[in-house]
């Protein structure tokens, strides 16, 4: 078995097990935590495949940000998961199903390539020789110009998802005094300053 | 391709040294150290009274607002990388593509700003 078979086998074990430890670990922390080492083997994977951009954007953006996003909202959840756990046989079959969909999903689609070899010569673009491109180049060729309406859906999905964590999240407190600059530098002696003639004894 | 992956050998050797060090502290104390616990030792500490709250505390969910305008710009300089890799082909229909799908993320920027989104009062 050569290296990049061993290590295919390496990270995809890895990735399994962390995939499982994620729905069976007892502390959720501890899920989210084997979560992030699911996504670092999914981008081992990758890099095995020779998508290094892909790998490295797993690793930014899904490690970096949506984990920790996950653990916020862990944190933030005041649920009692001991509780919660209780009822994991009632929602079983619907996961079940859920899950037996995707699996469904997945073999149609990898399935038909191995019944069909030819099927992959109909694709309308060709994976170009990665000698000559980068991958990043490949992706950036046919992203921004040819796929140009799964680009711009990408731009509004991230403009609703601004703007509805703003609208469910953002309480100002009408309670604390809030910093206004322009009031403070517009502020002269004129009107910040008044002089008191006391005479002595009496006070103001 | 076996170019590419020799190319990240060093990351795989710097992995596998972190991975050692990382599993050598984490068993010596087991191994070596001396232990003698006891309820005061193991109890968690407070400055002077009895710990009277669950360490793990419920965050504001403006923490989570934060992280979330973050994500979502971090996602569009992610689309950025491939377009300024593939500029020079691309021609101008990619490069308005590009500057329309910033321009629909600033409408979203300006929008928070506004509402004060940013601000932590």
């Amino acid at each position: 078995m050569n290296v990049v078979g061993l290590f295919f086998y390496l990270f995809s074990a890895i990735c399994v097990a962390s995939a499982f430890m994620v729905i069976a670990s007892r502390n959720p922390v501890h899920s989210v935590l084997f979560l992030i080492l699911a996504f670092f083997n999914a981008a081992g994977l990758f890099m095995l495949m020779g998508a290094e951009f892909l790998a490295l954007i797993l690793i930014v953006v899904y490690v970096g940000a949506v984990a920790v996003l996950f653990l916020f909202v862990v944190m933030m959840l005041d649920v009692d998961f001991a509780e919660l756990r209780q009822g994991v046989l009632q929602y079983l079959p619907i996961g079940g199903v859920i899950g037996i969909v995707l699996l469904v999903e997945l073999v149609l689609v990898l399935g038909g390539l191995s019944i069909t070899p030819e099927g992959a010569d109909l694709v309308v673009q060709p994976i170009p020789d990665m000698a000559e491109t980068s991958n990043i180049q490949a992706i950036g060729d046919l992203l921004y110009t040819k796929y140009v309406f799964f680009f711009q859906m990408a731009g509004l999905i991230l403009l609703v998802a601004m703007i509805g964590a703003i609208v469910l999240t953002l309480s100002h407190r009408s309670d604390v005094k809030r910093q206004n600059t322009a009031t403070q530098i517009g502020r002269d002696p004129a009107t910040a300053v008044t002089l008191h003639d006391v005479k002595p004894g009496e006070g103001i | 391709m076996e170019e590419l992956l020799l190319s990240y050998l060093p990351v795989l050797i710097f992995m596998g040294v972190a991975l050692g060090i990382g599993i050598a502290l984490l068993v010596a104390p087991f191994i070596i150290a001396y232990r003698a616990p006891d309820d005061e030792k193991l109890s968690a500490y407070e400055c002077g009274f009895n710990a009277f709250d669950d360490a793990r505390m419920k965050f504001d969910v403006r923490f989570y607002l934060v992280a979330i305008l973050f994500i979502i710009f971090d996602l569009e300089v992610a689309f950025l990388f491939p377009w300024a890799v593939s500029f020079g082909s691309l021609g101008w229909f990619g490069f308005w593509s590009m500057m329309i799908f910033l321009g629909v993320l600033t409408v979203g920027f300006i929008y928070e700003w506004k509402k004060g989104a940013l601000e932590w009062d």
